[in-house]
């Protein structure tokens, strides 16, 4: 065992010092690489970001209940004591004609608009705080239609449904990316290590002729397969960051707007440790590849 | 112990390398293998490791026969015995010390006693001064012995090498062979291709004569 250890360390030792040795190289495969996870990687994040803000949106989905305009004090309270029976209703808050004048008052684009108004032309609403699924959602919906003096029922989450598929659809998309640039990885690797191969011909030959298994003159492929692999991928977490950095500049003053400290949030560490063990995996697979495909060529003559 | 029996060699073409070949050596032994150029002497020498395998016949080095060996088996046989190439295959790419501690890398010394063990082998050919320099950079005689070093180092029972003198001027050649015969002295089993008749002479050792691919009587 310490043995087997031993020989691993001093390959890993030899892959670094050689990476080190041509820097030019080593920089512009870690960057090709980099890019490459970059692209899906960054889609993922965003995708990841908005997947949480739906659901934290769709975990309490909203009804507003807009009353006719003929409903009058005792409808409105008869209206209120059936609804807090409803089944799936969890909170439940008046909103009066008045009071919801006022707040688009406070509003300053248009309180210039409603300035200029003779009459208050907005109805008493309901917003409904509800809980349960999609299917309870629309049962409910239909029970608040059928209630006496209900002009219009809005369920304010129909939005995050559609979110929901569109995020889905990104979703498809990113695997299809990240399966083709997994494959350009893949690619990468097996040339740089053909390359490596032909570069160290001779060594490889001695090394067979004067007593190495073949266990050991692939190890070092392995390796530097691998650790290529999870550099490249420890560059593509470095470029999605500073890019999120960026992006979250102008989020948050966006999000301010919409009174909102919204802004992209970057992975976890095990996130972070999955994507570098998925591109070291990947850069072994295309090493394996390469080193069976040309290490059978050199045999001693 | 090398021992061969019928052993032909033929290569793809019809070339017959080795017909009908049976000799043994006895493990302490020193023997020179001598011919012209194109005898079989390089072939025979190949035999011994598995770098080539028998047509026909067998084999036999320490018991193992080449000529059914396992690919897997041959890094383990190779271990055991010291070649010297007639192409010295040095690697100009690392010190003199790193060759001679190459073949230790294999078999998971510890690097302490692998840097033991090279100097060593680096001192008893004369080259432990020079260790931190570059194989381009010695004369030819002193790749040589960086070669025999590197042969030398696993401590093997057997030493192969395939004209050791060819490039060497007589004082450089002598030395060398001396190194030979101080191994041989020790115990180790020494073969040696060589087509140099004055240094035959001088040493009188047995010798093995071929002549396109048979023992000459």
């Amino acid at each position: 065992m310490s043995h087997w250890l031993r020989q691993h360390w001093q390959t890993f030792v030899l892959t670094l010092k050689r990476l080190a040795r041509n820097p030019v190289a080593t920089l512009l495969n870690v960057t090709v690489i980099g890019i490459a996870l970059a692209l899906p990687l960054g889609g993922y994040m965003l995708l990841q970001n908005l997947g949480s803000v739906a659901q934290r949106v769709a975990a309490t989905p909203q009804i507003s209940l807009f009353l006719a305009p003929e409903a009058d004090k005792s409808d409105i309270d008869a209206l209120a004591a059936r609804l807090k029976q409803l089944p799936g209703v969890r909170a439940l808050r008046f909103i009066s004609r008045k009071q919801a004048l006022e707040e688009l008052k406070q509003s300053e684009n248009l309180s210039d608009v409603i300035a200029t108004l003779q009459t208050n032309p907005l109805p008493d609403a309901f917003v409904l705080e509800t809980v349960g699924g999609s299917a309870a959602l629309e049962a409910l919906e239909a029970q608040l239609k059928a209630l006496p003096k209900v002009a219009h029922v809005q369920i304010d989450s129909a939005w995050v449904k559609r979110l929901e598929l569109l995020l889905q659809l990104g979703r498809t998309a990113v695997l299809i990316l990240a399966t083709l640039l997994a494959c350009a990885l893949v690619a990468v690797t097996f040339n740089t290590i053909r390359l490596q191969i032909l570069t160290q011909k001779d060594e490889i030959e001695v090394g067979k002729l004067i007593g190495a298994t073949d266990a050991f003159i692939r190890r070092p492929f392995f390796h530097l397969g691998a650790l290529q692999g999870a550099l490249g991928g420890l560059a593509a977490l470095g470029i999605v960051y500073l890019c999120m950095h960026i992006l979250n500049r102008g989020i948050l003053e966006l999000s301010r707007l919409y009174g909102s400290e919204f802004r992209l949030s970057f992975f976890d560490a095990s996130d972070c440790f999955a994507l570098l063990a998925f591109a070291a995996t990947l850069g072994w697979l295309g090493a394996y590849m390469s080193v069976s495909r040309h290490l059978s060529a050199i045999e001693p003559r | 112990m090398i021992s061969f029996s019928q052993v032909r060699k033929s290569y793809r073409g019809g070339h017959e390398a080795l017909c009908e070949l049976s000799f043994k050596v006895e493990d302490g032994e020193l023997v020179f293998i001598t011919g012209r150029s194109g005898a079989g002497k390089s072939t025979l020498l190949k035999l011994i490791p598995a770098i080539e395998r028998p047509t026909s016949g067998t084999v036999l080095v320490n018991g193992q026969n080449i000529g059914s060996m396992r690919r897997a088996a041959i890094p383990y046989l190779r271990r055991n015995l010291g070649l010297i190439f007639q192409d010295q295959k040095l690697l100009y790419d690392r010190s003199v010390f790193d060759n001679v501690m190459l073949p230790l890398a294999f078999t998971g010394h510890a690097y302490k006693e692998a840097a033991r063990r090279a100097r060593a082998a680096l001192d008893k050919v004369g080259l432990l001064a020079r260790e931190k320099t570059n194989p381009i950079t010695l004369s030819g005689g002193e790749q040589q012995r960086l070669c025999i070093a590197r042969a030398v180092v696993n401590r093997p029972s057997i030493l192969l090498a395939d004209e050791p003198t060819a490039s060497l001027d007589s004082t450089s050649a002598a030395e060398v062979v001396e190194m030979f015969r101080d191994f041989n002295q020790v115990g180790v089993t020494v073969l040696i291709a060589t087509h140099d008749e004055a240094l035959v002479q001088r040493l009188k050792p047995r010798v093995l004569a071929l002549a396109q691919g048979r023992l000459e009587p």
